[in-house]
């Protein structure tokens, strides 16, 4: 392939043809075609690569990529009711402003040394998540809550020499997915049955499941479809009788208002960062994290880093370095070097701990009320609709719920498609994760609804089912 | 205020600088006094201390008269607390003996001593693999892992031990070589036990790496592997070394540390078996053998095991040996192949090729065996 | 005014240091960071309070001990601690060997802020979203191009969750021809990235590792002794972290396909082989690419990133769900995959990062990234050969021969005449505002250091590196304390670890902190 197309491009200083002469003589070798000689012939690709042509300049691929993006139709655009794992809400300036900083956003793995500034504020939001769920410990965050979740699973594993974990009924299928996929084959996963009517564990089911094989019983507050399972302290004693784990996934946009589940037992709490200063971003958002007491068993079970404070060799200065950093599994050795770490989502746990910084304890609440105050009156104002049920469960609910259509004669589906062509972005669609539930969609109600918003959705449900 | 032991080989090294190998054995030493050479241990001792004295308001320095450690010690100004003294115009082995056992009984955090192999070899029958130690080397010989490379090496590990910096412990072997065959130059070591050493832990940043084991679990997993899938009526050989002792003790079996010791169905057959007693099974039941490389050099047979010896070897069979060994060990050998000396050259090259050598639970190095 | 000396040989750099108390320490209660809408009169009106239906056991009792500090403090706060951080964009940055931390384009990140990529829910009406999928189905495009691979996933969320990834894909391809108890083994190198081994070690898999050869090869004769009827797959980096290439791949992968297993190239050393060499030409079914290493996308202080999943035809089906398609002019989420692994993340990954690598690659064309691929060779080798030069530097393996794009040397030299170690050395090149990474462990290779140039350095900025060393390592033979004693020009000096493996004593969050140091 013939060099010659670029020269002088802004990302590639070297590809100035004098300096790239001068270098290259310096390594004995003519042309650039006489580097890369560990390749054997055989291996070599030899025509040029079939790809588009590039932009020419940064103003024409800027022009492009924004035609393109603005293909899209945003939630600023459309009303949106969509949860599920990904919710919006306010993202404070000041978030933006430092997650988009050049030395957060372009460090990578640098010592103490080079990196105060990334280990202190990794150690302040750890310190802030722990605050906010009342535990002792908290991870450099993983992918995202599923991933945390599963991590969770198998630490209560390695602890407790278990094969198979319980799972709660109502769990998020795509959450389920990933779980069962990292812990095949190590870990079993087996639902546990919910109560039809409340949403809530069938405690019965989960005693019959129980044994001394299970690691874990994992369960959610708020549920995945919205409801407050407040049986925890039952399900955590249930679960420790029989020598297991209590897991707990929250939605860290809760505690502000709704009891830590450690205050009910839980052992391990896992959930998602994203509501806490994170964009949506199409789901790239997503930033697990797990929390755990200051106990051995637990600290020497997590994969991930755990950032710790200490003295330097001048009085009055803090560090920072890795607590553990040769973790061993007393636990379980025969699972070996716990799991594996790599690039997770760091500088979203640093976005997050601005956004709890900014919060405070009074703003963590104030937003729980918000949204409990903007759900219930969603549901209250949509249970006036014909047919319409605000709320499936008769459980309280937080953020979310599942709006049951049954009674109007029309699909999700169909109603979803109304609401798009009038701006607005229906809940999501349970009839297929849940078919037990039929006609049902799962909403979310946040602080960035104003009664407006709430009212506009209400009337538009009305118009199309109605008519 | 912190304890620390020190004892000196005061003629340790002696030998070296007159081309004798050592200086075991009274006669010898006047060889080499003859022979015109002078201590090595005091000024190594004095390049090892200095590096303390940023410490020094902080320690007590535990040791014997004399040229045992005292005059070091208060020559570089310490506190000292002297437990022992020599009735000998020239100290011997026993003196390092019954000076370290004092030292230890005294309560030390660490005991530095300074000498070879033969000194780390006293140590080891008096105080056991119990007391945490430090070698400065001053001897001819320096084959035990159990020395810093150099004195002020061993200086720079003790401060960072007493200041309290991340350290970690590691068992390591005491070998030795037979002195008659060394003068003669021909290397023959023998394992004499495992002395408990400080190992600086201070490169351990870098961290993007999962993190791996320390020594002592990755022998516990190792361990594991093994007693998991162990047959039945099978005879398990398991031949010296600590992480071959792991198995036995994730087995809750009695054990000998330097001998061979045979399993069948998870209980011990018998304890430091002969060569006559392995045959014996070796004739009678499938068996396989377990293996551990020496450290440094990499020998699997031939070095602390005769018993295990070239036909017994054959009877068991090649597909039927299984070697255990931590990364580390590995590493040390920068590449060298595992040796293996059974003094039947037939057998050493049979066993030539490569294994899969058992680092952790579920974990293989593919690894080359060549004949020592 | 005098000039700033541009001729010293090194920089006279001092990193910020604000002397930050911890977050926490800042709080003065009442202040207000930021304020939360109120729900409108109506809405209280109807549902009053909200908080009082909570059941009695479900609310929390006392508000989190979260500091209360005001907006302009929490900014001040985090911005003088970025400051305290030394991102790429600040430095020449060549010390942190295999990240590939080349330039991060400002302008993707631009296009990435846009709320047309921000403020997407990812569970939207396909309608809606044309324009990222458009640029997802694309940049897969490109991949398979640059690969040589059938098909693309972007869901894993890094390299080591794409390895994590590949080792689920191998074992439900086994378990689809009946073979997955029988192949219980996966091969891998020393120099290969660890997760290479720890990854396919959490699916439950045996792990046989391969040293190298004298010349730093994968050793083929232990190689074939290795490949057996159990062999799932073969895990492999190449070039290894050594920046040696293996030139027998094509044998290796071979011998693993006759006997049954798959091929799994860890790519995260691309950089270097850009439009040179393909994953599908060396025999391999799938193999990953790292978004934020290779294509540009920032690292982010550890993510997030993008592991861009490629596969060959016949292991389409297995690939997690969905994958972007493109029917009548439309694209959407395709979830027919009947063999599939199902799902390893929310949704579809980490789009905006796929957004980046497509503006990074859409900047270059194919003659660009040819280009970055043989100029990011040129820079290392030129930085080999210069570094080279100093008497307490080496590099072991296949002696005068080329590396591709990195180098792993080793100081034993320089440390057995000074005593000073590679780890001493770490903390006094940040005494010029520069990195410096050793090596994964164990170090294999005594005393390493790990450098990729990228092709973002200049020839001066390479320059300004290599007399930065070449200075410190005069000072080790020269003056070893201020070595020993560094960071001097650091936010902070050596940190003493010792409670870091202490559970009395380690201190993970402010709350444990405070508890443990406690004076009673």
């Amino acid at each position: 392939m013939a060099i010659g197309g670029y020269k002088n491009h802004p990302y590639i200083p070297n590809s100035v043809e004098e300096v790239q002469k001068e270098m290259l003589k310096e390594l004995g070798l003519e042309s650039l075609e006489d580097l890369h000689e560990g390749v054997p012939e055989e291996l070599k690709f030899k025509s040029k690569m079939n790809l588009p042509e590039p932009y020419k300049s940064e103003y024409e691929l800027k022009r492009a990529m924004e035609r393109t993006l603005r293909k899209n139709k945003t939630c600023k655009d459309y009303i949106n009711f969509l949860g599920a794992g990904c919710w919006q809400h306010y993202v404070p300036a000041i978030c933006d402003e430092i997650s988009g900083r050049s030395e957060f956003l372009t460090a990578y793995a640098g010592e103490p040394y080079n990196d105060h500034g990334r280990f202190q504020s990794l150690f302040e939001y750890e310190s802030l998540v722990a605050e906010l769920v009342d535990m002792d410990v908290a991870n450099v965050p993983t992918f995202d809550w599923p991933q945390a979740a599963a991590t969770s699973i198998r630490m209560a594993a390695r602890i407790t020499n278990g094969k198979e974990a319980l799972v709660i009924g109502t769990i998020d299928r795509q959450k389920l997915l990933i779980i069962k996929n990292y812990c095949d084959p190590v870990v079993e996963i087996k639902l546990i049955d919910y109560d039809e009517e409340t949403g809530k564990m069938d405690l019965e089911d989960l005693k019959a499941k129980i044994s001394d094989n299970t690691a874990a019983v994992y369960f959610e507050n708020p549920s995945f479809l919205g409801f407050i399972e407040d049986q925890g302290q039952k399900i955590s004693d249930i679960a420790h009788n029989a020598g297991a784990i209590s897991i707990v996934g929250i939605d860290p946009s809760s505690l502000g208002v709704l009891a830590p589940p450690r205050h009910y037992g839980a052992d391990i709490i896992c959930g998602d960062l994203q509501p806490l200063g994170i964009h949506m971003n199409y789901g790239g958002g997503q930033s697990g994290f797990i929390s755990t007491r200051d106990e051995e068993k637990f600290v020497m079970e997590f994969p991930s880093r755990l950032f710790g404070v200490a003295p330097t060799t001048v009085e009055g200065e803090y560090g920072f370095g890795d607590i553990a950093y040769e973790r061993t599994s007393f636990g379980n050795l025969r699972e070996k070097g716990k799991e594996f770490v790599g690039t997770q989502t760091a500088l979203w746990g640093i976005t997050a701990g601005v956004y709890l910084s900014l919060m405070g304890p009074i703003g963590m609440y104030e937003l729980g009320k918000n949204i409990m105050q903007k759900s219930q009156y969603a549901i209250k104002e949509l249970n006036r609709i014909k047919g319409v049920k605000g709320s499936k469960f008769n459980s309280i609910n937080f953020k979310e719920f599942v709006v049951d259509f049954n009674g109007t004669g029309k699909t999700i589906e169909e109603i979803n498609k109304e609401l798009l062509k009038k701006g607005i972005f229906g809940g999501k669609d349970l009839s297929k994760d849940f078919p037990e539930l039929g006609q049902c969609g799962l909403y979310c109600v946040t602080e960035i609804h104003l009664k407006e918003d709430i009212d506009k959705l209400v009337d538009s449900i009305k118009e199309i089912i109605e008519g | 205020m912190k304890k620390i032991g020190l004892i000196v080989n005061p003629i340790a090294g002696m030998g070296g600088k007159v081309g004798l190998k050592g200086t075991d054995g009274i006669h010898i030493l006047n060889k080499a006094v003859r022979l015109g050479a002078t201590p090595e241990a005091p000024a190594k001792t004095l390049k090892a201390l200095k590096k303390l004295l940023p410490v020094r308001d902080r320690l007590v320095i535990v040791t014997c008269s004399g040229n045992m450690g005292q005059e070091e010690a208060e020559n570089m100004g310490f506190r000292t607390n002297i437990v022992y003294s020599s009735k000998e115009p020239i100290t011997n082995s026993n003196d390092t003996k019954l000076g370290a056992k004092k030292i230890e009984e005294e309560g030390v955090d660490l005991l530095i001593f300074v000498g070879g192999d033969g000194t780390a070899r006293d140590l080891y029958e008096s105080v056991g693999n119990k007391q945490l130690v430090l070698g400065i080397p001053a001897g001819v010989k320096i084959h035990s892992p159990v020395y810093a490379n150099t004195p002020e090496k061993a200086g720079e590990l003790a401060l960072l031990y007493v200041t309290g910096k991340n350290m970690v412990v590691r068992e390591e072997e005491v070998v030795d070589i037979d002195e008659e065959a060394f003068r003669k130059d021909m290397v023959r070591t023998q394992l004499y036990g495992y002395l408990k050493v400080p190992v600086d832990k201070k490169f351990m940043q870098n961290k993007k790496a999962p993190t791996p084991l320390n020594e002592e679990t990755t022998q516990k997993a190792i361990a594991l592997d093994i007693v998991d899938h162990m047959d039945k009526d099978t005879c398990y050989i398991i031949g010296p070394g600590t992480t071959t002792r792991a198995i036995m003790q994730a087995l809750s079996l009695p054990y000998t540390l330097l001998g061979v010791d045979v399993v069948m169905n998870r209980k011990l057959i018998k304890k430091d078996v002969s060569e006559r007693d392995l045959l014996n099974y070796v004739n009678q039941y499938p068996s396989k053998l377990i293996l551990t490389p020496t450290g440094g050099q990499g020998y699997l047979l031939g070095r602390g095991n005769q018993q295990i010896s070239g036909e017994v070897v054959k009877k068991i069979g090649k597909e039927n040996i299984i070697i255990v060994s931590t990364n580390s060990k590995i590493i040390e050998l920068r590449g060298k192949p595992l040796l293996v000396y059974t003094g039947d050259e037939k057998v050493d090259q049979m066993l030539k090729g490569y294994y899969r050598v058992k680092v952790g639970y579920g974990m293989e190095m593919m690894y080359g065996v060549e004949t020592g | 005014m005098k000039r700033i000396n541009r001729e010293h040989k090194v920089r006279n750099f001092h990193q910020a240091k604000w002397d930050e108390p911890i977050i926490f320490e800042l709080s003065n209660k009442g202040e207000r960071g930021i304020l939360v809408p109120e729900a409108e009169g109506e809405i209280v009106k109807a549902v009053g309070d909200g908080v009082s239906k909570i059941p009695e056991s479900m609310k929390r009792e006392s508000l989190p001990n979260l500091p209360e500090i005001n907006q302009k403090r929490v900014l001040m706060h985090y911005l003088r601690l970025s400051q305290e951080t030394l991102g790429a964009d600040l430095n020449i940055e060549i010390g942190q060997g295999t990240c590939t931390m080349k330039y991060n384009p400002k302008i993707n990140e631009y296009i990435a802020r846009m709320p047309e990529m921000t403020e997407l829910h990812p569970l939207q009406d396909e309608s809606t979203v044309q324009g990222i999928l458009e640029i997802m189905y694309k940049t897969d495009l490109c991949m398979r191009e640059i690969s040589g691979m059938d098909q693309f996933s972007f869901q894993p969320g890094g390299g080591s969750h794409a390895i994590l990834t590949m080792a689920s894909i191998v074992r439900k391809y086994h378990r689809e021809y009946g073979e997955e108890e029988q192949r219980d083994e996966i091969i891998t190198t020393v120099y290969s990235h660890p997760s290479d081994a720890a990854a396919p070690a959490t699916k439950g898999y045996k792990i046989i590792t391969i040293m190298p050869d004298r010349e730093g090869y994968p050793d083929y004769e232990a190689f074939k002794n290795a490949v057996s009827e159990r062999t799932a797959a073969f895990f492999v980096a190449n070039p290894e972290d050594t920046g040696v290439f293996n030139p027998r791949i094509k044998e290796f992968t071979d011998l693993v396909r006759k006997a049954g297993g798959l091929n799994c190239y860890d790519q995260a050393n691309a950089n270097g082989l850009l439009g040179v060499t393909r994953a599908k030409e060396a025999g391999f079914d799938m193999c990953f690419f790292n978004l934020h290493k290779t294509f540009s996308t920032p690292h982010g202080c550890g993510g997030p990133g993008g592991g861009a999943l490629g596969v060959v035809k016949e292991l389409i089906d297995y690939l997690p769900k969905p994958i972007i398609g493109l029917k009548d002019g439309k694209y959407f989420l395709d979830y027919d995959l009947d063999k599939s692994i199902e799902k390893v993340r929310l949704f579809n990954g980490v789009p905006q990062t796929v957004l980046k690598a497509y503006a990074w690659i859409m900047s270059l064309g194919a003659e660009g990234l040819y280009e970055a691929a043989k100029v990011a060779v040129l820079n290392n080798n030129y930085l080999f050969k210069k570094l080279l030069e100093h008497k307490g530097v080496d590099a072991p393996y296949i002696r005068g021969k080329q590396r591709i794009e990195q180098v792993r040397y080793t100081l034993e030299k320089l440390t057995e005449d000074t005593g000073i170690t590679t780890g001493d050395i770490a903390r006094r090149v940040m005494d010029f505002g520069m990195h410096y990474w050793t090596s994964h462990h164990p170090y294999y290779v005594p005393e390493p250091i790990t450098l990729e140039p990228t092709e973002t350095p200049s020839k001066e900025d390479l320059d300004e590196y290599i007399s930065t060393l070449h200075h410190i390592f005069d000072e080790a033979y020269e003056k070893p304390e201020i070595i020993k004693n560094a960071p001097h020009r650091s936010t902070i000096h050596q940190v003493d670890e010792s409670s870091f493996d202490d559970p009395e004593k380690w201190a993970p969050t402010w709350r444990v902190y405070l508890k443990k140091t406690k004076k009673d």
